[in-house]
């Protein structure tokens, strides 16, 4: 592994670092003047528009689908059902969780906003006037909205289209040491039980879902221009649902407007826009509304979670376990590449030494959107970091104990790393007290207290709220996870042309996390070219070798080591042939930052470029060399790298409205070396707001009958500046020690670790209330609820 | 209808549905795609233009109210191949980062700084409040919109990246 360098690192002429480093974002100057090139900018001659008619009910029988108005409209080129992809043979796909989700309903529909029919016509307009057209005869039926009455015996049986099935059970899936648990728990001097719900919310990027179909009739060439985070999965999912010839499928990922694992899943629409394209010959683009986004794509969480804490009278955690009933709607569309039904979960053992964990997953199928791991989750560790947080703090209000305290005394320690977690996994590396010191250092953690005891003095309702969370992310080593069979191995290709320029090539695809300035800036570091030299190549599966894409904060610990070893691999090729032009052995050389010099007379060398350019040239190369500057590698991640970090956040809470102002919010994390620093500290404000939002207002509830209440975003409610404070961010460095250049992810570190925090000071705030637990999201009414003695349910519009 | 309008300068005209959203007007027939849509219902912001120098969600506004008006986007904010502070605010301070909201936002704090060259952090936190992010967190955005305030256009060099 490559130590970070201590010494400064030199300047391109451009002034930026020839590797680590803050610099501005290659990408950016084409999204400030309004020429990105996002899916629905995409415009070929002939091109058709797509809409798709959507189910009104939770739950119906389909009598019938008349479509022949809406085919007789000027216009209409197209009116497909699932009666007309039945003969295709493609009216069900199959969801990376190895179930499978209708493409357009032919037996029932089976959550509102559910596929139906869809239309291909001149205009959009017109697609979406013809939708009115169509004459579905439904037949309601009656519907389960909430989880906990899904597995009841007169529960209408949702999935009757898989033979034999009976109820809405999906699965049951445990981890961890039952036994060793429970017996900690019977001999335990303390224990704090609390039901605990992670609510349905949504990733909701600004850029909807869409695609834009070409099936070429002549070439027989499908291009495929669509929202994905995983261009080359998508390639080959559809090569094996629809029987396309792999080669003659090209996804393009262009500029997307965030993804936050909305865009992992393969939707309807996408299938709908081929098949729209092969019936007409003509180039079909659908792009979905903002309601059709919240209504039927991948939504998040939905686990309802009694999380038990065992512990000694002194604060020592001696047991966690948790039950879990998770909601995956109608379909087991889970989008998730590990092998455990409930992803990640069952890290939820936190960042505490302690030896007895137990978790059970109870999944079910509810008349509501599938989906259930998306909004930069790293595959349910945000659930897990929120159960385990949540119950520390509700240990520590039983033992009358500051939660930094108790934190402190149960936190792991350097020396037990490599640490095996109770239920299997391996943390790679940690200092958790001196980032946990590093937080309460930055927030002032004893005046903070003063003040709140000050002011509880004063009846003023002032709330600190700590979370700790361990992350796992770079999916992943093959033992644990692959997508429908695909292991999650990414290539990497580096070109460096004569003139000392290169072309680096990537398997995963930004959605906004700046991997054209990243991935450069690692290059740059190994081989020392200045990243303005190099340009990033991504998100086009015919130009880019194949990987699985980028969720579960990957880009950096899987194709970021893949970056940087196939540089190494043009770094080792270049030694070869400046040793031929140079007249020198291989050995005789050394390597400094862009050159490889003769060893004890460092006057001669041969820089990159001039090496470029040797290895393009007629000079002669030695034996086994082959010309050209060049490399690709294929990286297997061989273990998950660990990100971690301690977050504080300070709010004012008004008990008289129930309205939380989040004061401050200190995020320290360890990522590892950080490549761009301005990036990183980006990709923490992002999450901290969606914790912001999570933990205070959004929320996509159910009423009994099914219907969403919060389809769209006068309903389903996103944090603006005004919510947000100005985060104070800090940082330790602790490498991983098997990634290349040591960087551990952090993409989702502040997704998965902030909501914890808020709620945590939310209920610190109104504890004199006697709340111990409020879910969220802590809505003035729900905290005014909470402080009134009466929390409802926050999922469900029940009384 | 036939609709006429000034956009960034030049003038066009053409012949819409009655129906037809602005949004669509400038992002399909005038072909002015970096203005974005996002919701439908006003709430992110990420259509905002300006009619007549006020900013306004292009979503909710029809193409023939804007007959006969001024209409400036995302395209018209550089100069002569100069980023406007703005611009350049936002890639200084990192305020970008899938994009997406950046045209809309961008559009919102130049009409503030306009109106109010000096605003305060809470006068800029409000004056954005009507453009949803789901990238930054907003942090950087502000200070982006500080930058621009500090550095008005004759210290915004030209950028050719």
């Amino acid at each position: 592994m490559t130590a970070v360098e201590d010494a400064p690192v030199p300047l391109s002429a451009a002034g930026n670092p020839i590797g680590f480093g803050r610099m501005h974002r290659k990408e950016d100057v084409r999204f400030l003047r309004g020429e990105g090139n996002y899916v629905d900018d995409v415009q070929l001659p002939g091109m058709l528009y797509g809409a798709i008619l959507r189910s009104p009910f939770a739950h119906a029988r389909i009598n019938s689908v008349d479509t022949s108005a809406a085919e007789a409209l000027p216009g209409v080129k197209a009116v497909i059902t699932g009666a007309v992809l039945e003969t295709l043979g493609l009216a069900w796909m199959p969801t990376l969780s190895y179930d499978t989700q209708a493409v357009l309903a032919t037996d029932k529909v089976r959550f509102q906003g559910q596929e139906v029919a869809f239309v291909v016509a001149e205009s959009k307009y017109i697609a979406r006037d013809a939708l009115e057209l169509i004459d579905v005869d439904y037949e309601p039926l009656p519907a389960v909205a909430d989880a906990k009455k899904a597995l009841d015996a007169d529960a209408p049986v949702i999935r009757d289209d898989k033979e034999g099935k009976t109820d809405n059970h999906i699965y049951d899936w445990e981890a961890g040491n039952k036994e060793a648990t429970e017996a900690a728990f019977a001999a335990a001097e303390v224990v704090v039980t609390e039901d605990i719900l992670y609510p349905r919310v949504h990733p909701a990027p600004m850029e909807t879902c869409g695609s834009v179909a070409h099936m070429d009739p002549v070439t027989g060439k499908l291009k495929l221009w669509t929202t994905t985070q995983a261009p080359h999965a998508h390639r080959t999912v559809y090569a094996l649902v629809a029987g396309l010839p792999e080669q003659n499928i090209q996804v393009i990922s262009p500029d997307i407007g965030g993804g936050f694992g909305n865009k992992v899943p393969i939707y309807p629409g996408y299938v709908c826009s081929i098949v729209g394209s092969i019936v007409t010959g003509k180039p079909v683009k659908w792009m979905e509304d903002r309601s059709e986004n919240l209504m039927s794509t991948g939504f998040a969480r939905d686990y309802h979670m009694k999380v038990s804490i065992a512990s000694t009278r002194e604060g020592r955690i001696q047991a966690v376990k948790v039950d879990v009933l998770a909601d995956h709607g109608a379909f087991n569309g889970v989008a998730q590449p590990t092998k455990y039904p409930a992803g990640f979960f069952h890290i939820f053992t936190g960042s505490y030494d302690y030896p007895a964990a137990y978790c059970n997953v109870k999944a079910v199928y509810t008349n509501k959107a599938p989906g259930g791991v998306a909004y930069a989750c790293s595959f349910r560790i945000t659930e897990a970091v929120y159960a385990i947080e949540r119950i520390v703090d509700c240990l520590a209000a039983e033992l009358n104990m500051d939660s930094a305290e108790l934190r402190l005394k149960n936190l792991l320690r350097p020396e037990q790393f490599p640490y095996t977690t109770p239920t299997g996994w391996e943390y790679d590396s940690g200092d958790y007290e001196k980032t946990m010191r590093v937080a309460m250092g930055i927030a002032g953690y004893d005046e903070l207290r003063k003040e709140q005891a000050e002011k509880r003095a004063r009846g003023e309702y002032m709330g600190i709220g700590i979370s700790f969370f361990t992350e796992g992310v770079g999916a992943g080593p093959r033992k644990h996870m692959d997508i429908l069979g695909l292991g999650m191995a990414d290539g990497c290709d580096l070109r460096v042309h004569p003139t000392g320029k290169a072309q680096v090539r990537l398997s995963v695809q930004s959605q906004g996390q700046g991997h054209e300035t990243t991935f450069a800036q690692i290059v740059a570091h190994e081989l020392g070219i200045p990243p303005e030299d190099i340009e990033v190549i991504h998100g086009d599966t015919d130009n880019t070798p194949f990987g699985l894409g980028t969720y579960g904060s990957r880009s950096t610990p899987v194709s970021g080591a893949a970056a940087a070893l196939v540089a190494r691999k043009v770094r080792d090729k270049a030694r070869l042939i400046a040793a031929a032009a140079l007249e020198c052995a291989p050995d005789d050389l050394e390597w400094e930052l862009g050159r490889w010099f003769v060893k004890g007379d460092p006057e001669r060398g041969r820089t990159i470029q001039e090496i470029a350019m040797d290895a393009h040239s007629a000079l002669e190369l030695p034996e086994g060399v082959e010309g050209h500057l060049d490399a690709q590698v294929v990286y297997n991640p061989p273990n998950l790298t660990y990100p971690y970090g301690c977050y504080i956040c300070v709010v004012d809470v008004d008990p008289g409205t129930g309205q939380v102002k989040v004061r401050r919010f200190i995020a320290v994390d360890d990522c590892g070396p950080r490549i761009n620093p301005m990036i990183v500290e980006g990709q923490v404000h992002g999450g901290i707001a969606d914790g912001i939002g999570m933990a205070l207002m959004e929320l996509i509830a159910f009423d009994e009958d099914g219907n969403n209440l919060g389809g769209s975003f006068m309903d389903y409610l996103l944090p603006t500046a005004m919510e947000c404070p100005d985060y104070e961010l800090g940082e330790t460095v602790t490498p991983s020690p098997h990634h290349p250049i040591g960087a551990k992810g952090v993409g989702e570190s502040a997704t998965v670790g902030s909501p914890a925090a808020i709620v945590n000071a939310v209920i610190d705030a109104i504890s004199p209330f006697g709340v111990r637990h409020a879910d969220m999201p802590l809505t003035p009414a729900n905290v005014w609820r909470a402080i009134q003695g009466r929390n409802v349910r926050t999922d469900m519009a029940v009384e | 209808m036939q609709v006429n309008v000034t956009v960034n300068g030049v003038e066009h005209s053409a012949d819409v549905e009655p129906r037809t959203l602005l949004v669509h007007f400038i992002r399909d027939d005038l072909q002015l795609r970096g203005t974005h849509w996002g919701c439908d219902t006003s709430n992110c912001g990420a259509c905002t233009v300006w009619v007549d120098e006020e900013p306004v969600k292009s979503c909710t506004m029809l193409a023939v109210q804007a007959d006969a008006k001024t209409i400036s986007t995302v395209e018209g904010l550089a100069k002569g191949g100069v980023l406007d502070p703005v611009q350049q605010g936002f890639m200084e301070c990192h305020g970008l980062q899938c994009g997406y909201c950046t045209p809309g936002m961008m559009m919102t704090a130049r009409a503030l700084l306009d109106r109010n060259p000096h605003p305060g952090e809470e006068e800029i936190r409000e004056g954005i409040s009507g453009n949803i992010c789901r990238c930054t967190g907003y942090k950087n955005i502000v200070s982006a919109v500080q930058w621009a305030a500090e550095n008005p256009a004759d210290a915004t060099s030209e950028v050719t990246a």
